[in-house]
């Protein structure tokens, strides 16, 4: 480490003002700053409170936290393409790890590699510091991608996203959208036959073998006869499965498990809000018990509310990305109605409208861009009530 | 002064950039959206556009002294419907196919913003020469956006350009796809979006405070 540090102390001057490579100056200071905590977080003057963490630190927590779900993700690719071919009992764990690292890694790196590039020659022109946002959305993209997801698919998805979700708001910070939901969401619309439908949750999948998600079954019952319902039930994976995530879906988003080990991870160091996590689960129950107690199709009547909580991606919506800081409500009040939404809209166009089954990634983006909203009636409202007060003392003095 | 002077130039000129009807004034955005997903439709909408703001703005002008100011808004729109209907009638006798495609955008040119702005602000207080000078200028720079939007969307929605696939068979082989997205009005919006963000950046006056 000592030695890293020394020679970047050395090249340093080559990058500040005047230096002969003053023109990097950014890329140099944003590999810096993300190696090795800078001495000061705030600037000298003009800052009033100071924090011990920064924002870089604060987007590692969320990287850790994505982890177990990362590595889950993995595995399960590998078990799911040998549990299609039929061979799940003569390979080994690593065997099977080690297949869906193959898999998994090229998605990654396209990920990380067209995100930052573009984030880095935005930063460049504009003569800005690299924003260290992308960190945390390089890494959610991959996880809510189908594995079989064709890499120059993902590079125009994340492209668009960091373009059109991010860099026209001015950057990190200031963007409406999560940028990540925005490249899921591209992805969905331009290209939907890569991401819907039973082909393409499953790496190198067997033709015979149905690669449906729960999901997707799952929206078939929208439009089913009553006759059907049972087999399309039957069909589906088994609560346990899903908890545990042993079933097709995008990379990160299966296991129920992994990811309530991050939002431990989130919560505990505080970097998570546990408001907006706890009013989305709300939000999704009360909506799934609405639909259980009057119904309307098989869909509402057939999913008990608890099985919506570990099917497709409302977990993994809920805990890394309703969450995002930038893009969630910032009032404490506007959390709870922010998240109570999510949970609320989430299930509703799940059970309605059988053609969006991912209906958490269109629900986020919703309330995203009703979040400043939200927030700006709590704040007037919170004016208007001290407001009143302060008349009303005035009037008894 | 001649037809060709510099201050007639200008009335074509302007609304090409500095004050084009979409960037800048933001009007006529629902057609841009709606007819722009093929490059044919909207070269069909341009023409028609300028055939009825070009003469709407003629006969207002001429009409301009004569028209009560309190019932000005019922005598444009009687002139612009008129002059739609015709438009409407003869795209039916001679495109059938893309009168078709174009479907109820053409009717709706009457409520398209550009052309009640143009008769509020220059037609009711300019000669018929100049007017119809600012009716074309105008429907060209609504046009070049429409077109420009169109080709984008095309090409990378259905991989053609005026109905001609242009991207080879072997593409779609090796594995290319077109992109939905394109082909949806919100791509429009975008795309739309991305011509504001390039025309303000090039020309820094152009920023709002």
């Amino acid at each position: 480490m000592k030695g890293l540090r020394k020679f970047l102390d050395k090249q340093k001057p080559a990058f500040e003002k005047g230096g002969k490579l003053s023109m990097l100056g950014s890329t140099f200071r944003a590999f810096d700053t993300f190696l090795f905590v800078p001495d000061e977080t705030a600037p000298k003057r003009g800052t009033q409170i100071r924090d011990a963490i920064d924002l870089k630190r604060t987007m590692s927590v969320v990287v850790i936290a994505l982890i177990p779900a990362l590595l889950f993700g993995m595995y399960n690719v590998g078990y799911q393409h040998f549990k299609s071919i039929g061979e799940l009992a003569n390979q080994e764990f690593f065997d099977i790890f080690l297949f869906g690292l193959w898999k998994v890694l090229p998605i990654i790196v396209v990920s990380y590699v067209v995100g930052l590039g573009i984030e880095f020659a935005f930063a460049q022109m504009r003569g800005h510091e690299v924003n260290e946002g992308y960190l945390v959305s390089g890494m959610l993209i991959p996880l809510i991608m189908p594995v079989e997801a064709p890499l120059w698919m993902v590079a125009i998805s994340v492209a668009f996203a960091v373009v059109i979700g991010k860099e026209v708001f001015g950057g990190t910070g200031m963007n409406i959208w999560n940028p990540a939901l925005v490249a899921r969401a591209f992805f969905f619309f331009a290209y939907p036959k890569e991401m819907s439908g039973s082909e393409v949750w499953i790496a190198d999948k067997a033709d015979a073998y149905s690669g449906a998600t729960p999901l997707a079954d799952a929206a078939t019952l929208v439009n089913a006869a009553p006759n059907e319902t049972g087999s399309i039930l039957g069909n589906m994976a088994s609560s346990w499965e899903m908890f545990t995530g042993f079933i097709p879906g995008s990379i990160g988003e299966t296991s129920v498990i992994a990811i309530l080990i991050g939002a431990a991870i989130l919560l505990f160091t505080g970097v998570g809000s546990w408001r907006i996590m706890l009013s989305t689960v709300v939000g999704a129950v009360v909506m799934g018990l609405i639909f259980n107690f009057f119904g309307g199709n098989a869909y509402m009547t057939e999913i008990p509310y608890w099985q919506h909580l570990i099917m497709g991606g409302f977990a993994f919506g809920t805990v890394f990305m309703a969450t995002d800081p930038v893009t969630a409500a910032q009032t404490r009040k506007g959390k709870y109605i922010y998240g109570f939404l999510i949970g609320m809209f989430a299930i509703l166009i799940r059970v309605v409208n059988g053609g969006f089954p991912e209906s958490m990634m269109l629900s986020i983006l919703m309330m995203n861009t009703f979040a400043p909203l939200i927030d700006h009636y709590i704040i007037q409202g919170n004016i208007k009530r001290r407001l009143k007060r302060a008349k009303a003392t005035n009037a008894i003095a | 002064m001649s037809i060709f002077s510099a201050n007639n130039m200008k009335l074509i000129t302007n609304p090409l950039g500095r004050q084009n009807p979409i960037t800048l004034q933001v009007l006529g955005i629902c057609s841009a959206l709606a007819v722009t997903s093929k490059v044919k439709p909207a070269f069909v909408m341009t023409l028609s556009v300028m055939a009825v703001l070009a003469f709407a703005n003629v006969i207002v002008s001429l009409l301009r002294n004569t028209i009560p100011s309190r019932i000005r808004i019922i005598v444009q729109l009687v002139v612009v419907a008129s002059l739609v209907i015709l438009v409407d009638q003869v795209l039916k006798a001679y495109v059938y196919d893309v009168s078709k495609q174009l479907s109820v955008f053409v009717g709706l040119i009457i409520t398209n913003c550009i052309i009640m702005g143009r008769l509020e602000a220059f037609a009711l207080g300019n000669k018929p020469g100049p007017a119809f000078l600012d009716g074309i200028g105008n429907a060209l720079g609504y046009g070049w956006i429409l077109i420009v939007v169109a080709i984008v969307r095309e090409f990378f929605g259905s991989g053609s350009l005026w109905g001609y696939k242009l991207i080879p068979e072997s593409f779609y082989e090796a594995g290319y796809m077109d992109n939905g997205l394109m082909i949806l009005p919100p791509m429009a919006l975008f795309i739309v979006g991305i011509i504001i963000w390039v025309q303000r950046t090039k020309d820094k006056e152009l920023i709002e405070e």
